[in-house]
């Protein structure tokens, strides 16, 4: 698709095949949660706009989850709401580290690329083994994912509306297994189920006393028992780096990854 | 502050985090320390999440429901390598049913 910085010839019609088949299909299976998405954003007491507008704007799965998650206790969580996406949007910054260099976007085309830099485009791009194929994979799995993901979630959201009491349906549980199938990929060393844990329990212990969202982000400082070095024999990587962060879209992303070997 | 001014501030930071990452240096945040920790925060965060989602009520007070069955199917549909949407439908399908039956 578009290149950022002149590459010496093109590629290979066979591989650039491959990249767009894998694009193409990372972007349908991320569509597909969008309806839940959008169906949860109007349960959660959003219009259909303002889940288009998450959708649109934030464009970031886990974080877009997170808000409507918490603002669904009301206004007064709205703090604690942006707070929780914002700290789960942090990884996006960092991914953009990374592909910064790989990309070689420069001026203008970077706004493009930060708002499509998200666990999807940046796991396909970072997959590539020729610099040609990453740029491909990142611009066109960015592209397929914010198209089918603003439709589902238009969809979502204008199903969850026609539903009627959310909780009849078990829209309220869908968000629980919604997270729990997020941070499922994740869980792939014995720091981050120790993370997981304690901030668990802590979020939990925590919500008698505090107002909505609060215990969450409280929870969240459990991270910092990455500060310490991993024993496990793991790397940096072992509290769940990009490889792990394929997030819910998931087994797509993840098993597409794998299988291609041509990971860090 | 509205909904809607909730939901500008919200997407402007996160668009801002991915942004900054184009334009910062990357030695400014590249130590292994800084990466394990922004690692593991969606690991706590998500927890957090599911744990308050699954056990509160509107008004702060804790409860077992069908959410927690619903998380118990969840589980079970990843270990057997469920795709994301299937995992909601069967998280939703598994509360809805026991809610319909009367039992949570």
């Amino acid at each position: 698709m578009t290149d950022g910085a002149p590459a010496p010839g093109a590629l290979p019609r066979g591989e650039r095949r491959v990249v767009v088949r894998e694009a193409l299909s990372v972007g349908v299976a991320t569509g597909a949660y969008g309806i839940s998405f959008g169906a949860l954003a109007v349960a959660a007491g959003l219009d259909v706009w303002q889940a288009m507008a998450l959708s649109l704007l934030m464009f970031t799965g886990g974080s877009q989850f997170a808000f409507v998650g918490i603002v669904a206790n009301g206004l007064h969580a709205a703090p604690a709401a942006i707070a929780a996406s914002s700290l789960l949007g942090v990884r996006n910054g960092l991914y953009a580290l990374e592909l910064t260099q790989l990309l070689g976007v420069r001026g203008a085309r970077r706004v493009a690329a930060a708002h499509l830099t998200i666990d999807e485009s940046t796991a396909v791009a970072v997959s590539q083994d020729d610099a040609r194929a990453s740029r491909l994979g990142f611009w066109l799995t960015g592209a397929s994912v914010f198209t089918l993901w603003n439709l589902t979630t238009l969809a979502g959201a204008l199903l969850g509306n026609a539903l009627g009491d959310p909780r009849r349906y078990g829209l309220d549980a869908a968000a629980c297994a919604a997270f729990t199938a997020l941070l499922w990929p994740r869980l792939r060393s014995r720091d981050a189920v120790a993370i997981a844990a304690v901030a668990a329990v802590v979020a939990v212990v925590l919500s008698p006393g505090l107002p909505a969202g609060v215990p969450v982000l409280v929870a969240a400082l459990a991270a910092l028992i990455a500060w310490r070095t991993p024993r496990d024999g793991g790397s940096d990587a072992s509290v769940g780096s990009m490889d792990h962060a394929t997030n819910g879209v998931g087994e797509g992303t993840d098993a597409h990854v794998r299988g291609d070997g041509g990971r860090r | 502050m509205t909904l809607w001014v909730a939901i500008l501030v919200a997407a402007a930071i996160a668009f801002g985090l991915k942004l900054a990452g184009y334009l910062v240096p990357a030695s400014l945040l590249a130590g292994p320390r800084v990466k394990r920790i922004t690692a593991a925060l969606p690991i706590a965060l998500l927890a957090a999440l599911i744990a308050t989602q699954t056990f509160t009520v509107p008004g702060g007070g804790l409860t077992v429901d069908a959410r927690l069955a619903a998380v118990g199917v969840a589980v079970v549909a990843l270990l057997l390598r469920a795709p994301f949407i299937v995992v909601v439908v069967l998280g939703a399908a598994t509360a809805a049913l026991l809610r319909a039956m009367g039992w949570a």
